[in-house]
């Protein structure tokens, strides 16, 4: 039975490349990751912070200093500290925020989805509205719309996002009283729901809570809105050149010759060839987000990341430093390979 | 009644020195015949092409005193009529098929959506048609084919998909500007008398643009030489060897032949077309 055995091989073989594709995937995330803790740990070790004085105070006697150096294994060469590292971060201890004497990996879960709650909602926003925009700009190029477009897309470049968090909030927060104020919750309704996945708006629908969804959407959604206008600034400006080098192109031409409607021009064709790019785009700006701003985090005392790292800052609070920064180097891992494979997914010269 | 009659044509774009006229007021007729249109680059032939498909876009100007094809005015045909025109009664082959096919879409798919355009054929009897186009250029396996994408078909077998894809729904005049230009010469024959078959066949109207004399003479029953936005001469492909302007002349005596001996090709006379120019 040739014809059998052809088809078995053929499956195999294909069974066989995905298998491959995918080890590769794993092994290259294992790597970086690895490159990135080598950073984090070499950035704790040349910081002029004694971790062992961060811990004892200055005024320990010599013997007590010497004892908790030894526990630290801070006598060890460097090596070895390094290899200690890599096991600690992969069984999940990145050490006690020196400040409240709480594990890092419990205040970074803390943090963290406030984070990525707020920049998801601002992605999509950035996105929904980017995408759109940038599309209809470079279709009717030179057009009113465009200008509008354009016009918006250097404010989001120009406008500070501080200034744009005060406005928004003494407008529509002190003055129109249409949202809620800083803050991810009202004060009497913290603590109502419980914390499934730290972010507000999925636990309380969760929970079928709907008075704290309310309240919770009424805070979050003005930074998001202020984050969304950003990013999608950034997207639709993008998006509009992409769209432009496209439209030029001869296969729109053939496209046209076709009998093709113009949204099918647009959309059907110009479009589907930018993909590959915007998955960059937008990959590179939600990462962004991810990072947490700290302009808008503090003007809306939003508990995130980026609140959180600034503060571990001031407070020299190293092992915060590094838990925080290892958090969003892992995010900008994760995005990045998750582009490549959306990448391969969508252009078919890149299979 | 002519297939397609053009009456002063002009095509103009703005420049920073006011507008340039790229055709300047050309006149022909055409029937279900072969017509060749040369001229080097720049002589307004496919600027002619494209405003008969009127695919001429903004600031780009497009004037004539008559374009009419079968009956229909497509000076006044509102933008709709000429979309269910184009593809299904007119076309256009265009050269090179590394640009002029969508990159990200499979081959099937490309050449389906014409008869999505303009029929309400299903997906099975599309996919029929399309396999059947493929065959009729030619392509031994079109289920292969179809589900490949361009960039894993040769730039001959990626044009014998573009003509494919424009005789699909068997148009009455088919446009096909420098169809062979970007390919090797070893294909460049076998591409074009695939097209002519087609065009016999189906006793399809074709203008082939072209800056190759010899091509032309060869596949066309009539021919227009273009200079400078102008038709300069006008003959049946048969009696090229007789014109007489001086611009046809000149490019006759440029082309080069396998069994002689040339130190130099003449060169044309620009001062003295220049000249006659003004005088018209």
């Amino acid at each position: 039975m040739p014809l059998a055995t052809y088809g078995w091989s053929r499956t195999r073989a294909k069974a066989l490349k995905s298998a491959s594709v995918i080890s590769g995937f794993l092994i290259t995330i294992a790597a970086t990751f690895l490159g990135l803790l080598a950073i984090t740990f070499i950035i704790g070790r040349v910081v002029p912070i004694d971790p062992v004085l961060a811990v004892v105070g200055d005024r320990a006697p010599q013997a007590v200093y010497e004892a908790v150096r030894l526990e630290m294994g801070l006598d060890n060469p460097l090596i070895v500290q390094f290899a200690h590292y890599v096991w600690d971060v992969v069984r999940g201890d990145l050490g006690m925020a020196v400040s409240t004497q709480r594990p890092v990996i419990e205040e970074l879960g803390r943090v963290f989805p406030a984070t990525l709650e707020m920049a998801t909602l601002g992605i999509l926003i950035g996105v929904l509205v980017g995408v759109p925009a940038g599309v209809t700009a470079a279709a009717h190029q030179g057009s009113w719309r465009d200008q509008v477009i354009r016009v918006l897309g250097l404010a989001g470049y120009a406008i500070p996002a501080f200034w744009l968090g005060l406005v928004g909030l003494a407008l529509f927060y002190a003055h129109l009283r249409w949202v809620g104020g800083p803050g991810r919750l009202n004060l009497f309704l913290e603590g109502m729901v419980p914390t499934r996945t730290g972010m507000l708006l999925i636990d309380s629908a969760l929970a079928g809570n709907w008075a704290v969804f309310k309240n919770a959407f009424s805070h979050i959604i003005l930074p998001a809105l202020i984050l969304g206008f950003f990013s999608m600034a950034y997207i639709a400006r993008m998006t509009r050149s992409f769209m432009l080098e496209q439209l030029s192109q001869e296969y729109i031409t053939t496209a046209r010759v076709k009998g093709a409607p113009e949204r099918v021009v647009v959309w059907g064709h110009a479009f589907k060839a930018i993909r590959v790019q915007l998955i960059t785009v937008i990959g590179l700006s939600y990462a962004q987000l991810l990072e947490g701003s700290v302009m808008i985090e503090t003007v809306f005392s939003w508990p995130g990341i980026g609140n959180y790292l600034t503060s571990a800052l001031f407070n020299a609070d190293m092992n915060a430093v590094l838990g925080a920064t290892l958090v969003i180097g892992a995010v900008f891992i994760g995005v990045n390979k998750v582009s490549d494979m959306l990448y391969r997914l969508l252009d078919p010269r890149a299979r | 009644m002519s297939l397609l009659t053009v009456e002063n044509l002009r095509v103009s774009f703005p420049t920073e020195q006011g507008r340039v006229e790229v055709v300047k007021g050309i006149s022909f007729e055409l029937g279900r015949e072969r017509l060749g249109i040369v001229g080097e680059s720049g002589s307004g032939k496919s600027m002619t092409g494209r405003a008969l498909l009127r695919l001429i876009r903004e600031p780009g100007l497009v004037t004539a005193d008559q374009m009419n094809f079968d009956g229909i005015d497509l000076l006044t045909l509102p933008e709709k009529g000429m979309r269910s025109l184009r593809g299904a009664r007119l076309s256009m082959v265009m050269q090179d098929p590394k640009f002029s096919l969508n990159p990200v879409m499979r081959i099937g798919d490309q050449i389906s959506e014409v008869l999505r355009f303009h029929g309400r054929l299903n997906r099975r009897a599309r996919r029929q048609r399309v396999l059947q186009a493929l065959q009729s250029v030619r392509i031994q396996d079109p289920e292969r084919v179809y589900l490949q994408y361009p960039h894993e078909v040769s730039g001959g077998m990626g044009q014998r998909i573009m003509i494919a894809m424009m005789v699909v729904l068997e148009p009455d005049l088919m446009i096909a500007d420098e169809p062979t230009s970007a390919l090797d010469v070893s294909v460049q024959s076998q591409v074009l008398d695939i097209m002519d078959d087609l065009v016999r066949n189906k006793g399809m109207g074709l203008i082939l643009i072209s800056h190759d004399l010899n091509l032309v003479a060869r596949y066309c029953d009539r021919i227009l030489v273009m200079f400078n936005g102008r038709i300069v001469e006008s003959c049946i492909a048969s009696e090229l060897h007789q014109a007489s302007h001086p611009y046809t002349r000149g490019l006759l005596a440029s082309v080069p032949t396998m069994d002689e001996r040339r130190e130099r090709l003449p060169v044309l006379d620009r001062a003295l077309l220049e000249g006659l120019e003004t005088h018209d």
